[in-house]
């Protein structure tokens, strides 16, 4: 189990190298400038491309889903949360997990 | 550092994405306690990495054996969003009353729900306030996560691999959620289109790099599209 902390702690800090370079950077950053319009859409960008990738093409415990499975979820949840609920993010996530849970116990 | 700033940021996470962050960890929990890693690891995972995505591939990479080299590499490059992410948010933080060392600090504390929750309340707190705001906030987030990943890890056996897949597709959930439904302003909503797209046309030429080169890639392309809109008027 030592070897497994190495590998965290190296994860660990492989992923706060990113953090400490932009808040390193972040100095010479004007938040009226076009850089940072651009800076703020690459972020909007990876967070979106990293979560659409989950869902279409998901590794591990979520790839035990059918896409079809994930598609009908998302739209619960979506459906939950801007229909039935005036924005209740814990009603829009527990239809989403939930219509999940429904297909895979009757199909 | 505003006691009451602090106190407010608190409050505001000790509900709905406290208690959604929390079953998303639970999900962790449970799944890594299957992997037969011992407990003060997983919950040591949350606190270290901080990064869920990020998380489930060491723990899935380790499991099937990958060397120790190609786990930290994909782990480290699944999180370069945390650069683009930092270097919009610590300048909406920054304050001449700070001193410098709080930045790195607010840098480990950062995630997607208290990024996306502050760019959506910054622009209603004070800039002197935002990062005592920002300190409370994302503090009661991790401390709920990581007794939320202990808890899940707690009662793995309790759980049928059904309830698992149902807690672990509440993450993805909660993102697409505090998307969709936070972003006002019309660039972001652009960006996020983009980058939806090119992601995953970035993973199937390499998985590795999808996040880096998909996020460049469809955020440059949203920033000019934006850019030619806007000069056109």
């Amino acid at each position: 189990m030592a070897e497994f902390w190495v590998l965290l702690a190296l994860c660990g800090l492989a992923t706060y190298a990113w953090r400490a370079l932009g808040a390193r950077l972040s100095s010479g950053i004007d938040a009226e400038s076009e850089v940072f319009a651009w800076i703020s859409c690459v972020a909007y960008a990876m967070i979106a491309g990293l979560i659409a990738r989950m869902l279409v093409m998901p590794t591990g415990a979520l790839a035990e889903t059918t896409l079809v499975e994930r598609a009908l979820g998302s739209v619960a949840a979506l459906g939950a949360y801007f229909r039935l609920t005036r924005h209740n993010l814990l009603a829009g996530v527990f239809a989403g997990a939930a219509a999940v849970w429904l297909m895979k116990l009757h199909l | 550092m505003s006691r009451a700033a602090l106190v407010l940021g608190a409050r505001e996470a000790a509900g709905v994405p406290a208690a959604v962050l929390a079953a998303g960890y639970l999900g962790f929990g449970a799944l890594a306690a299957g992997h037969g890693l011992p407990l003060s690891l997983v919950v040591a995972s949350t606190l270290a990495i901080w990064a869920l995505p990020g998380q489930l591939i060491l723990v899935e990479m380790n499991t099937l054996g990958a060397p120790l080299v190609a786990i930290v590499l994909t782990v480290a490059l699944s999180s370069a969003r945390f650069l683009p992410m930092t270097l919009v948010l610590v300048p909406l933080m920054r304050d001449a009353r700070h001193r410098g060392w709080h930045y790195y600090v607010a840098a480990q504390l950062l995630a997607l729900t208290g990024w996306t929750m502050a760019m959506a309340r910054f622009p209603g707190i004070e800039r002197a306030q935002r990062l005592a705001w920002f300190y409370g906030f994302a503090v009661v987030c991790l401390a709920a996560s990581a007794a939320a990943t202990a808890a899940g890890y707690l009662i793995a056996d309790l759980l049928t691999p059904l309830a698992k897949t149902g807690l672990v597709f509440m993450a993805p959930m909660y993102y697409l959620l505090i998307l969709v439904g936070g972003v006002r302003q019309r660039t972001a909503a652009l960006a996020l289109a983009c980058g939806a797209f090119a992601g995953p046309l970035a993973y199937l030429v390499s998985p590795q790099w999808s996040v880096l080169v998909g996020g460049f890639a469809g955020g440059t392309l949203a920033y000019l599209l934006q850019r030619q809109r806007r000069l056109r008027g």
